[in-house]
């Protein structure tokens, strides 16, 4: 028994991740890979990061699954009791600052990074980034997880204020294929949620249709296609 | 370490005073007991009716076989069942807590419990200890609103796949499914490809093996197959059966069969004051 590759089973399950959050004329658009890793093992190659709060707020997770996933829950579950105190929709700061709470009040116990985005009839469309230490910062464009680190001159170079709903969306889409091409944790397929004044809407892109970039390989759909391809030629002495 | 002088109210979750002890004690060369882990593949796909779970029966304390036939598909409620994976007291103890919260909570509520709510209650638990409750488990089960599988990592973190595997061989299963898996499976296929997956863990994991065990969830129906498969059956078994050794003189023989001494009468009067 491979004990080593045992104990990377046991690993705890954390996403490496490539999450971003961009916001647009009239809304945001949120990506993220669908990669989760235990040790050097995908243990989902098919998971949604992008983790409603509200109708109109959701956040985008990365780091430890775990610590993630119940952060999310706790602030969902808070934002409900508020949405029902305040009589109307939770707006996106509100959303945010519930997370800040908790990640910067158990900083010492979790390790997850966050990325909130969403639209409010006060503000309209706003990311906030919630990463490591608890801070809380309003950015025009958010990015986060192992894979970001590939994306910061793409970014630069690539983001402009004022853009459309396609043209956002198609970045945020080639952003997240870059850094899969990159990173070894990022992987699957890309999800997008963009969320405006007329509500939310979720679009998925397979791995297979996305850009190739710089020596990567063309994607096999299936496994059958190498079985049913001829055979090396036999070798001539 | 200095330690301090006021007594800190314990405030729930594990309690890690007795570590230092046995940090010492190992020091010494008492080591701890190894525990009976569960080297295990687990299974579970959803098909066009419902849920299939599978599991191999094999628990290992170390390289020690320890049960060749112990059960990994752990009742949680009439609809929902859980394959658990890891160290065995923590996966027996976390269901059996959680099928307990159930049927308090469908006495409470009057209806069928939920995947969802079983998932939870793992989650929250498993959660709070940190990772320290080593139970990896794939939760199953049929309920008002469909088909639900997830799976459960011991830090506390879920996933929900139409089909997943866990344990030591879940390598070797994922493989079998990877190829195979496809959606809307009849309950021969899905049987067919869980057995399939199960064998693959059993015979390349060295974790796992001994036989294989299905549960077949559907809407209002469920079916625990216990032992369906026996791939490792004993096949050198001496005729002779057990001889004690040559110097030992058997003296006298007496068989007692196992049968009950009681006659106990169905029916009868109730109890009167």
């Amino acid at each position: 028994m491979d004990l080593n590759n045992m104990g990377d089973l046991n690993a705890p399950h954390s996403m490496g991740t490539t999450i971003i959050g961009v916001t647009y004329n009239g809304g945001v658009v949120l990506g993220a890979d669908s990669r989760t890793s235990t040790g050097m093992y995908v243990a989902n190659r098919a998971s949604d990061k992008i983790t409603q709060l509200t109708d109109n707020v959701y956040v985008c997770r990365s780091g430890s699954a775990a610590d993630s996933q119940i952060v999310s829950d706790y602030v969902r579950y808070f934002l409900h009791q508020h949405t029902i105190q305040l009589e109307q929709p939770a707006t996106v700061k509100v959303a945010a600052n519930l997370v800040r709470l908790i990640a910067y009040g158990n900083k010492n116990m979790l390790q997850t990074g966050l990325i909130v985005g969403g639209w409010d009839k006060y503000e309209g469309g706003k990311i906030y980034g919630v990463p490591l230490g608890g801070t809380l910062i309003e950015q025009p464009f958010a990015i986060g997880g192992s894979g970001s680190s590939y994306l910061y001159g793409f970014f630069d170079q690539a983001w402009k204020e004022g853009m459309t709903k396609e043209e956002a969306e198609q970045l945020v889409v080639k952003a997240v294929s870059l850094a899969i091409a990159r990173d070894g944790a990022s992987g699957g397929v890309v999800r997008t949620v963009t969320i405006n004044s007329e509500g939310v809407s979720r679009k998925f892109y397979p791995g297979d249709t996305l850009p190739l970039w710089h020596e990567e390989l063309e994607a096999h759909t299936s496994l059958l296609d190498i079985l049913n391809a001829p055979g090396p030629e036999p070798m001539n002495i | 370490m200095s330690k301090s002088a006021i007594d800190v109210p314990s405030q729930g979750g594990f309690s890690f005073d007795l570590c230092r002890r046995n940090d010492m004690l190992a020091k010494k060369g008492v080591g701890l007991p190894s525990f009976l882990k569960t080297g295990t593949t687990i299974v579970g796909l959803i098909f066009q009716d419902g849920v299939i779970l599978g599991a191999d029966t094999r628990a290992t304390e170390g390289p020690i076989v320890a049960d060749k036939n112990c059960e990994k598909i752990h009742y949680m409620a009439p609809n929902i069942y859980c394959c658990g994976a890891g160290t065995a007291a923590d996966t027996e103890a976390v269901t059996d807590m959680v099928s307990s919260q159930l049927q308090l909570h469908r006495y409470h509520t009057g209806r069928e419990s939920r995947v969802v709510t079983a998932l939870t209650l793992l989650k929250k638990h498993l959660f709070s200890y940190q990772g320290h409750v080593s139970a990896a488990l794939v939760l199953g089960g049929v309920d008002i609103t469909g088909p639900h599988l997830h799976t459960i990592y011991p830090h506390g973190s879920t996933d929900t796949l139409p089909f997943a595997t866990m344990g030591s061989g879940s390598l070797a299963a994922m493989a079998m499914f990877e190829s195979n898996y496809k959606e809307g499976l009849t309950r021969d296929e899905g049987i067919k490809l869980v057995v399939d997956a199960i064998c693959s863990g059993i015979f390349n994991d060295l974790g796992s093996g001994s036989n294989v065990d299905v549960c077949v969830i559907t809407k209002g129906h469920k079916e625990y197959l216990r032992n369906h498969l026996l791939p490792n059956p004993r096949t050198f078994v001496n005729s002779k059966g057990y001889t004690f050794t040559k110097k030992t003189e058997v003296l006298s023989t007496k068989i007692i069969p196992l049968k009950e001494r009681v006659e106990v009468t169905e029916g009868g009067d109730a109890m009167e004051e």
